[in-house]
């Protein structure tokens, strides 16, 4: 079981629910920036959501399979064909050996995920699969995929082959087949250009002027080309404290928005360091993260207050909708 | 909330804040000092032996610990507030905390360093903004017994405390675009270890054959925080020896 990449694409790299448990030692959480787009991709099927997949950025990747897979394509969208024609995102698909899975130019959203039946067979680096580019650890060998991989994938899960058999029976003679049924939408909302992103405020946002505060939920922020899987650098006004306290350095996480002297703030995404000492206004919610991993560099966003109420609502709401998923996935593949 | 944990009258109260919707800050003081840093540690222990449903992990720093929590699993599924649960189960334990404990025998790290030349390019810099000969400088930087308050900014990377002041000499102008792993540098008034090769602006006084990242291995960082540590002058002999049986 395995795919060949016949063309790597700008970045695509092996993610999985990430590396939970090693920020004590400095080592950074990693996984999907759109986290749940990967975790819709895994139950379409039959995996667990914290499985391994391929995280594909703006320009994807040229992919063969060498064996029967299935395998879904959630998140942005990248003009993803199989075998030359379109290929519908966030819907199960029964492809057969040899089949090619291209992408063209992003139509929208810049993050787009292949989760394939049963995962992919790469080592575990402290207790996960996924790749840390800076460390050069997880996924293959530490870094991107190359022109001339080979992919291994573990093979599909009992509900991954009985959905792969159902979905083909009906398509006789075809290379591939997408199911009919995919998720409630909620779970796959279409990437917009200039997203309203929610916050909370951060431990420092007291220490921002007033002037600075209302600036940050009111501007439009441009993300600029010197962001990666670590962080968006944002431009838009500058954002000043109205004292100059020392800040020692404490944890930061996935969301933080942190202000270095200069005034332009930094959000922090998958690949976030550990602990940091600047200033960290605000905390983009759990449930938004989505949203924020699919805005392009040049691409804007705006930043909306919201109470942590609110943002734990959002939360429990999403992991919800997932569980209804999940259940009705259920029952689709035990008939 | 009817009951509040008495900590340790000679220690300020844990102040308990949000860090987004999936982290809870324990804030033990606003300045570094070794008594926080103890009650800190005290606390991580207590964490590891009673971890609680929802816990994710948590990450010491100078003056605080942050704590991690699953907002799904910690509110039972949504049928509690998620913080209100992640502070009532902080605060349990805290109550259980001898704060300011005299700690357990901590371990001492010995990291070798072979000081000048080629691994150690700014030793002549930090002498002479420190006014010291090099040998000087050597031999302070290898007086103390350092505490590591906490790992971060990159993969095994230690925060120190305890250098000599008078060691303290400013950053480069103009940041190293790849600074080796394992070199020993000092910034300001800290001094630390390059636990990976990244762009970086510390002086640079030498460097350890110690791996202070080694993803392979259990645990993967070669310090963690709560330790103590002294540096050991080595020749380049060594130097080359040490890394060979590595």
């Amino acid at each position: 079981m395995s795919c060949s990449i016949l063309h790597p694409g700008l970045l695509t790299t092996i993610q999985d629910g990430g590396r939970r448990g090693y920020q004590q030692a400095g080592v950074v959480v990693s996984g999907p920036l759109d986290a749940l787009a990967l975790r819709v991709g895994n139950l379409l099927v039959g995996n667990p959501t914290s499985a391994a997949g391929l995280e594909i950025t703006l320009l994807g990747p040229k992919i063969r399979f060498e064996s029967d897979h299935l395998l879904a394509v959630t998140g942005a969208d990248l003009s993803a064909t199989l075998n030359g024609e379109p290929l519908p995102l966030h819907r199960a698909v029964a492809v057969t050996r040899g089949c090619e899975l291209a992408f063209g130019p992003p139509r929208a959203g810049c993050r787009a995920y292949l989760a394939v039946s049963g995962g992919l067979a790469v080592p575990m680096v402290l207790g996960s699969q996924a790749t840390y580019l800076r460390a050069g650890i997880g996924g293959l060998e530490g870094r991107a995929l190359r022109a001339g991989d080979r992919v291994p994938a573990t093979g599909p899960t009992p509900a991954g082959r009985r959905v792969h058999q159902q979905l083909l029976s009906r398509q006789l003679g075809r290379a591939w087949a997408a199911a009919s049924w995919f998720p409630d939408p909620q779970l796959t909302p279409a990437p917009t250009a200039s997203p309203t992103v929610r916050a909370v405020w951060g431990p420092e946002y007291g220490q921002f002027t007033p002037e600075s505060q209302a600036a940050f939920w009111r501007a439009e922020f441009t993300v600029t080309p010197q962001s990666d899987r670590m962080g968006y650098r944002l431009a838009g006004p500058p954002l000043r404290r109205h004292t100059d306290l020392e800040i020692l350095s404490s944890a930061v996480t996935f969301g933080t928005v942190q202000v270095p002297a200069a005034g332009s703030p930094i959000v922090l995404l998958a690949d976030h360091q550990t602990t940091g000492g600047y200033p960290r206004l605000a905390q983009v919610i759990t449930a938004d993260f989505g949203k924020l991993a699919q805005v392009p560099p040049g691409g804007h966003l705006h930043f909306q207050e919201v109470s942590l109420a609110e943002a734990h609502y959002w939360y429990l709401h999403q992991e919800k909708t997932l569980l209804h998923l999940q259940r009705g996935l259920a029952l689709l593949s035990s008939r | 909330m009817d009951h509040l944990p008495q900590s340790n009258p000679a220690t300020p109260p844990v102040q308990l804040y949000p860090l987004g919707d999936a982290a809870l800050v324990l804030q033990f003081d606003d300045v570094i000092s070794e008594a926080t840093h103890r009650h800190i540690q005290a606390v991580a222990r207590l964490f590891d032996q009673h971890p609680f449903p929802g816990l994710v992990e948590y990450v010491p720093a100078f003056t605080t610990l942050t704590v991690y929590y699953d907002p799904w699993v910690i509110s039972q599924a949504g049928r509690h507030d998620p913080y209100q649960s992640a502070v009532a189960a902080v605060q349990h334990l805290l109550g259980q905390v001898q704060a300011a404990a005299p700690e357990a025998v901590t371990e001492l790290v010995e990291i070798p360093v072979c000081y000048g030349g080629s691994f150690g390019p700014d030793l002549g810099t930090v002498a002479q903004h420190t006014g010291l000969t090099p040998s000087e400088v050597i031999a302070l930087h290898t007086t103390p017994e350092y505490v590591v308050y906490m790992i971060g900014f990159a993969p095994g990377f230690p925060y120190l405390g305890g250098m000599p002041e008078h060691l303290a000499t400013p950053r480069k102008t103009e940041p190293r675009p790849l600074v080796p792993a394992g070199s020993v540098g000092i910034a300001g008034r800290q001094t630390g270890v390059y636990s990976l090769p990244t762009p970086g602006g510390w002086q640079l006084i030498g460097r350890t054959p110690r791996r202070l990242f080694t993803p392979e291995a259990t645990p993967p960082s070669l310090l963690r925080a709560g330790q103590r540590l002294r540096f050991v002058a080595i020749s380049e002999e060594e130097f080359q020896c040490q890394q060979h049986e590595l």
